[in-house]
């Protein structure tokens, strides 16, 4: 599903971000991506979302070439792929609901496909009861279930999350991995960079970890 | 557990016209543009009545232009042509040529000024009268006051007919009184550009304030941009609402300039009645018409568009998610 060949990654003013990395990600695996802080984790999934482009190499994700995507084509390839990011990155002027369903409005679909969607994916993060509140009434953890729930309400097959549980304590922690490993039985490719060591090994998922840019230990090969 | 087995299953889109689909969104980022000018509602009246005056302007003076330009029509139908005769046409010859021009193409009116007519009036409106009394009999010659009809009193035209006129024998010269009519066109013309140099500044003007108004909205809506970029929203998509707060700011602008010209002709129709009553004349203002006032509004719209569109050109690749 995610494929990267000997990719780097320099910013410009010289940082190198990631450096001649090469891995490959079957679809429906769940996979960790760890390592200090500033090692490329971040650099890494931003090349699958193309928020970034590599400098050299090739990334391929579910058989596209994201080196010769055109610009016009990033928003499509960007439904495919949906984000986690740890800071959530919702929108404060909106109700949990319309934050949830701006993927699927943006994709064009009707209204009531939209709210049947939206309330089904609240439902399994468990927020259905707060799909009229706005997200700054809600709890850290619960604004991440909402960024969750809008990273995943378009089905999309391929999954990522930046530190998802880096601002939670360790009860809310595992709550999110739960929901994590159920998206992930029901086929969707997730790729999770964290930190949080103990989650990982309690988890025993394949682990990919980055130092200064390079991959450097790959448990699942 | 298996709330989530449905995913391998499409969901069956619901079948419905795409262009249909297509209209209805639009007409909601059109009414949800509408509510956000309306969460505002000062600073959208600002912008509106900026725009408003701006167009105002041009608008009320190219509107004065056209009424004064009807009435240097109404002029323009007054210009005559003055037959000098030869001095010694007799009393009977005058009134032969006189039939004669009568019958004549592109001759509407003919007035007949006898010598001691002439005399007459020259004694009463010259103030010479006693110069005359010194001379030995009426040095004026008889003359025919020529009216060309309404095809023929365009300064080209009138002279055309001045020249055929000319050529008539017994005629010593011929005089068309136009130089006035050429002025006055002059000057229309000058006003004319005038007013389009004004209203191409003015529009430049509408189209910066459009231009300043949506980049600083572009500014505010910086974290929905970025989301919407995020999640895979087209660049279309992220346009849109800005292209339809372009257009409502044209709206109601060519709709504010409109009712603004309205009431300042309103203001002037009655000094004007009175001075024109003062010179005998019918002249009016004329007010706005229906189809000036659409151009108006549309300009407006297309103003209010293109501001709309170069202000996302510019910025909206500037943001973008990280």
């Amino acid at each position: 599903m995610i494929h990267f060949d000997n990719v780097s990654k320099r910013y410009p003013g010289g940082h190198q971000g990631l450096s001649d990395v090469s891995l490959h990600i079957e679809a429906g695996e769940m996979v960790f991506l760890t390592g200090h802080s500033g090692a490329g984790k971040s650099t890494l999934l931003k090349l699958i979302g193309l928020l970034e482009r590599s400098t050299r190499g090739q990334v391929r994700v579910g058989g596209r070439n994201l080196t010769r995507l055109k610009r016009r084509q990033i928003p499509y390839h960007r439904r495919e792929v949906g984000m986690i990011f740890q800071d959530h990155r919702l929108l404060y002027d909106r109700t949990v609901f319309d934050n949830v369903a701006m993927p699927l409005v943006v994709a064009g679909l009707s209204h009531g496909e939209v709210s049947r969607r939206v309330r089904a994916v609240l439902d399994k993060v468990g927020l259905l009861s707060k799909e009229k509140l706005y997200p700054i009434t809600l709890s850290g953890g619960e604004q991440q279930r909402v960024g969750i729930a809008r990273a995943v309400v378009s089905k999309p097959p391929v999954v990522l999350a930046d530190e998802p549980t880096g601002n939670l304590d360790p009860d809310l922690s595992r709550d999110i991995m739960v929901l994590f490993e159920r998206f992930n039985q029901v086929g969707v490719t997730l790729l999770i960079a964290t930190h949080d060591l103990e989650l990982i090994s309690r988890l025993k998922k394949r682990t990919l970890i980055l130092e200064q840019g390079r991959l450097v230990k790959d448990s699942g090969h | 557990m298996n709330q989530l087995a449905d995913r391998g299953r499409p969901i069956p889109p619901r079948r419905r016209p795409r262009f249909r689909i297509w209209l209805l969104r639009h007409a909601q980022v059109a009414l949800a543009s509408l509510g956000r000018l309306a969460r505002s509602p000062l600073s959208s009246l600002m912008t509106i009545l900026v725009i408003g005056i701006a167009l105002s302007l041009p608008t009320g003076l190219h509107l004065l232009l056209k009424n004064v330009q009807q009435l240097g029509g109404t002029w323009d139908g007054a210009a005559s042509i003055s037959l000098y005769l030869m001095q010694d046409v007799d009393q009977k010859e005058v009134g032969q040529l006189a039939e004669r021009l009568r019958s004549m193409r592109g001759v509407d009116e003919i007035r007949v000024i006898s010598r001691d007519q002439a005399l007459n009036e020259f004694r009463q409106l010259s103030g010479f009268s006693g110069a005359l009394e010194a001379l030995e009999g009426n040095p004026l010659p008889a003359v025919l006051v020529v009216k060309p009809d309404a095809d023929h009193s365009s300064p080209a035209s009138a002279k055309a007919l001045l020249n055929q006129l000319q050529a008539l024998d017994r005629v010593e010269f011929g005089q068309l009184d136009l130089q006035w009519v050429r002025r006055f066109q002059a000057i229309t013309e000058i006003a004319r550009r005038a007013v389009l140099v004004l209203a191409s500044l003015l529009a430049a003007a509408v189209l910066l304030i459009v231009v300043n108004t949506i980049r600083l909205e572009i500014q505010n809506r910086h974290a929905e941009i970025e989301v919407t970029k995020l999640i895979g929203g087209t660049d279309a998509f992220i346009r849109r609402p800005f292209l339809y707060l372009g257009i409502w700011y044209g709206l109601f602008g060519g709709i504010a300039a409109g009712l603004l010209v309205g009431l300042s002709l309103w203001l002037l129709k009655s000094p004007v009645a009175r001075l024109s009553g003062l010179y005998n004349s019918d002249f009016g203002l004329t007010s706005m018409d229906l189809a000036s006032l659409a151009s108006l509004i549309a300009i407006s719209v297309l103003l209010g568009l293109c501001g709309a569109w170069l202000a996302v050109a510019r910025h909206l690749n500037d943001i973008e998610p990280s």
